[in-house]
């Protein structure tokens, strides 16, 4: 018998329902994460992949609500969890960092205050000992003179230390899951690398699982064991990162790969794929990327299932590219 | 931060010089000084004896300096009412006034605060849109006519309430006060409700402006994903930033109490210096009316002053700056 | 493999929109807004019409009963020829009558001192934001100064230095409100003199005054649209509170805050409705105008555009 992964989600929908109409921004999304491994969940804004990691986090705000799904955290449904079981839950177990490190600190609270405040909301500890939890953690993501900056204010760091601090209070009860929407996307280059390759570290010495919202092809192929590849709310592509990255099935995919810069294929022009998002409002019936999809046909006005072509590897499509693989680098 | 308090000083300077331009020509230009200052019933010569000894045969500037240099000296001239000096009746008045106008933005606070959070972290439901409701009329009522009403409701037909008066009071740090009697209290109470409308609907407004922001903003999010209670996010999360913008408005709106007080004392009868400057107009008793000015102006510039130090100490990025 | 290709569907145009059509059919989609509107078109009726609908000319005094004075509403006259509605006052008053009458005095001295004001800050204001520099400084210097200070006070020091009359009331609103018209139209102005539109017209040589009033200042109106409606109602009450002080319309034609001023000494006897009734129609008026300028400012508000 195997393991319970760490987290399950079945057949989850997430939709909003607004004056113009129900948005289903997450419709019908199932992924596993097992213990101590990295999920990276790519999608551009919109396609529904951070509102997966909010309801993950049972922080979906009306208008929005999950209408229908199992999350099951070790095994236990998230969904059917009481406001105040959920937040024992948060920021203990399941912790979350968010995209823009200038946002996600109150500014006009102190460090110290906003990391104790989150050890003693789990844990009836000493104020003492939380403040030195929450040094130890301040030290234990590379900020120097932990000691000192818990008495700053957010303004006085820097976007990086700011996004270090954030990983900090996440870390503070060395949780079994972490979502982390886009937290390197607002930073620079070097302070990215700096932040995934502390990230790594730390997951792989307390097995913490990672879920890994992001755009970004590139961190997900340095970082993440597996792949799940999102568009208008629905999951279009997944399975192992190296499988998914180098022989992508879907055609959505497939443009996303070929429009990143790569060494591979120097001088060769970029590929884009034409058109937009869709809105999710106005979203037909059938294939939502069909209209942007070159390999379009007159089936595709029907919603494909997601359809294990080769062993762990689903995609949403009529009509993959199973070919042999020259075209996709 | 000491430049910038030197550089407010000055500024401040400035105003009270310019105000007592505006003051001394509003008085001595427009209107005619000697039907202000000299007893009508004085004849030609009794009339040419005080202009000459009043300076008002000089030129304006000279004036101006003249009366620069007594105001300096806390001489703002005589009432001819109570033939008294202007400055003391105003300083005599002061307290009730003070009194009055902090019981109302006390009451404001208190009783907006709550409400506009309420609306704020509930803005669909029907409690919240009564209070939106009620705070449209809050603005749109006449603090006069509500006056008016409140005398008409507690003190004619439920006779709960005295109507006018100060009541009994006490004396605490050599002032007299009415809060500290029960007496002064009931007598205090409409006044101040009366005073404090205007500001309630504004607390309310502010406030639940500042919490609908707040609550959209990733810190917020953020705390909730740490796990805090629902209690600790509002509270201590949201309710620190929206306290800034709510302190330095009302601290703003402390010296408008005071200048609207002057309706409301009218009505309650409250012997204020509001009164007294409603009374002064009415019979042009001139050096009064400048001593009421003088005094009030200042009286704005130091509540300005104070409030921007106030929020320098409370918001952590501007003491930042300051330094 | 063949791609149908979707071409994008051609706008469709059922009928040309203008901005004022759109401005209209967004200003409609609120029933408070359109309350108020229709509340204050009746009332703006009843002020115009008063000489003709009122049951009594209250400034008549020779149709007055003194006999009749401080009759509860309902009560018939002494000649039993007539019905105070809403009683009258310690002059054997009809109230109805002295309210139409006041309504007409308030909304005139209110509508047209903001008016007034308008054209006064609107002026100052694109002035500022034209010519820039010292102007521009000089300006706002004066309005910063002005706007630190309230209303009442403002007004007060007017009436102080000019003494009473109802001239001195309008001069004091215009003193009051000019400052934030002219505040309004500078911010706007100043986006708008930068758009090519002015260039064009700076290219083509036109005198300043046509650049000014004729292709600044409508782009302007928006917010001064909105600023001008909440002024409207500020005046009206402002000119209410300074008469019930006693500072402002004479005795003699009485607009609706002395007639509560007039009312204010029999209610501690009970006669409420000599001050009530003004007080009700007051509020109605400037209610009514609050609830249009309310929703005005989220329609003609840009930033909530998409």
């Amino acid at each position: 018998m195997t393991e319970t992964p760490t987290l399950e989600v079945r057949n989850l929908r997430t939709h909003f329902f607004t004056r113009a109409g129900v948005v289903k921004a997450v419709d019908d999304v199932s992924f596993t994460v097992p213990r101590g491994k990295v999920l990276g969940l790519v999608g551009e804004s919109g396609s529904g992949k951070s509102v997966t990691g909010f309801s993950v986090m049972g922080l979906v705000d009306p208008p929005g609500r999950i209408v229908d799904g199992q999350i099951l955290f070790k095994g236990q449904d998230l969904a059917k969890l009481s406001d105040e079981e959920m937040r024992k839950l948060r920021g203990n177990r399941i912790a979350m960092i968010f995209q823009d490190p200038m946002m996600t600190l109150n500014p006009v609270l102190r460090v110290d205050t906003q990391m104790i405040e989150t050890v003693l909301a789990h844990e009836k500890v000493p104020e003492a000992e939380a403040r030195a939890r929450a040094r130890d953690a301040l030290g234990m993501v590379g900020i120097p003179s932990p000691e000192e900056r818990l008495k700053s204010y957010p303004h006085q760091f820097s976007g990086g230390m700011r996004q270090r601090v954030a990983i900090a209070i996440a870390l503070l009860h060395r949780p079994d899951l972490i979502v982390a929407d886009e937290p390197t996307t607002a930073l620079d280059v070097t302070i990215q690398g700096q932040i995934l390759a502390e990230v790594q570290k730390l997951a792989a010495t307390t097995g913490t699982s990672l879920i890994w919202i992001t755009h970004d092809l590139s961190v997900v192929a340095g970082l993440a064991d597996d792949i799940a590849v999102m568009y208008a709310g629905k999951i279009v592509e997944q399975g192992d990162v190296g499988e998914v990255l180098d022989h992508p099935l879907h055609p959505y995919t497939h443009g996303l790969i070929g429009s990143v810069p790569s060494r591979n294929r120097r001088g060769e022009p970029l590929r884009q794929i034409p058109g937009m998002t869709p809105s999710l409002l106005s979203l037909k019936p059938g294939c939502a990327f069909r209209a942007r999809c070159p390999r379009a046909q007159e089936d595709c006005a029907e919603m494909p299932e997601l359809h294990a072509w080769m062993p762990g590897r689903l995609a949403r499509c009529h009509h993959p590219h199973l070919e042999p693989r020259e075209e996709a680098a | 931060m000491s430049v910038y308090l030197l550089r407010r000083l000055i500024q401040a300077l400035g105003v009270v010089f310019a105000m007592s331009v505006i003051v001394f020509i509003g008085v001595y230009a427009i209107g005619d000084p000697v039907e202000i200052l000299i007893s009508p019933d004085a004849d030609q010569i009794e009339r040419e004896r005080a202009v000459r000894a009043l300076g008002l045969d000089l030129p304006l500037w000279q004036q101006y300096l003249v009366f620069l240099g007594k105001a300096l000296r806390g001489d703002l001239g005589n009432s001819f009412v109570f033939n008294e000096p202007a400055l003391q009746l105003i300083l005599q008045r002061m307290p009730a006034t003070l009194e009055l106008a902090i019981a109302a933005t006390f009451g404001a606070v208190l009783i907006g605060l709550p409400l506009g959070l309420y609306a704020g972290l509930r803005p669909n439901s029907v409690g919240s849109k009564a209070i939106m409701a009620g705070s449209i009329l809050g603005f749109s009522l006449p603090t006069f006519w509500v006056g008016l009403m409140l005398i008409m409701v507690f003190a004619v037909q439920l006779g709960w309430l005295p109507s006018t008066g100060r009541g009994d009071t006490a004396e605490f740090l050599g002032l007299q006060w009415s809060f500290l009697t029960l007496d002064g209290l009931s007598h205090l109470l409409m006044p101040a409700l009366n005073l404090a409308l205007f500001k309630i609907s504004l607390v309310i407004r502010l406030t639940r402006a500042g919490v609908r922001e707040t609550m959209l903003m990733d810190y917020v999010k953020f705390a909730r994903a740490k796990g805090l209670s629902p209690f600790r996010v509002t509270f201590v999360h949201v309710f620190k930033n929206i306290l800034i913008p709510v302190v330095t408005v009302t601290g703003l709106e402390f010296g408008s109490t005071i200048a609207f007080s002057v309706v409301t004392e009218s009505i309650f009868a409250w012997p204020g210096m509001g009164k007294l400057i409603i009374d002064s107009i009415n019979v042009l008793d001139r050096p009064v009316i400048v001593a009421y000015l003088m005094i009030i102006v200042l009286l704005f510039i130091t509540i300005n002053l104070i409030v921007d130090l106030t929020y320098s100490l409370l918001d952590p990025r501007v003491r930042l700056e300051g330094k | 493999m063949s791609v149908a290709l979707q071409t994008p569907a051609a706008p469709v145009r059922d009928r040309v929109e203008t901005p004022f059509r759109r401005f209209i059919s967004e200003f409609a989609e609120s029933k408070l807004a359109l309350l108020g509107l229709a509340v204050f078109t009746v009332i703006a009726l009843v002020a115009i019409l008063a000489p003709w609908i009122a049951p009594q000319n209250p400034y008549d005094l020779a149709v007055l009963d003194i006999m009749d004075g401080r009759l509860e509403p309902g009560a018939r006259n002494g000649a039993d020829d007539m019905t105070y509605w809403l009683g009258t006052d310690d002059q054997g008053r009809d109230m109805l009558s002295a309210i139409m009458y006041g309504l007409r005095i308030s909304l005139a001295v209110g509508a047209g001192s903001a008016l007034l004001a308008a054209i006064v800050g609107a002026s100052l204001g694109l002035l500022a934001a034209y010519v820039g520099g010292r102007t521009d400084s000089a300006i706002m210097r004066v309005v910063d100064l002005q706007l630190s200070f309230p209303a009442i006070l403002v007004a007060l020091m007017i009436l102080a230095f000019l003494g009473k009359s109802v001239m001195n009331v309008v001069i004091a609103i215009v003193v009051v409100e000019w400052a934030y018209y002219a505040r309004t139209v500078r911010g706007t102005a100043l986006v708008e003199r930068r758009r090519e539109y002015i260039e064009a017209a700076q290219c083509l040589a036109l005198p300043t005054h046509r650049i000014l009033f004729r292709h600044l200042l409508p782009n302007c109106l928006p917010p001064l649209i909105v600023i001008a409606t909440m002024q409207v109602a500020r005046a009206i009450a402002l000119e209410a509170t300074l008469s019930f002080l006693g500072l402002g319309v004479p005795i003699t034609e009485p607009s609706l805050g002395l007639l509560i001023a007039n009312g204010y000494e029999y209610m501690l006897s009970g006669k409420y409705w000599i001050s009530f009734y003004p007080g009700i129609a007051l509020l109605v008026t400037i209610v009514s105008i609050n609830l249009m300028g309310d929703h005005l400012r989220d329609v003609l508000n840009p930033r909530l555009k998409k």
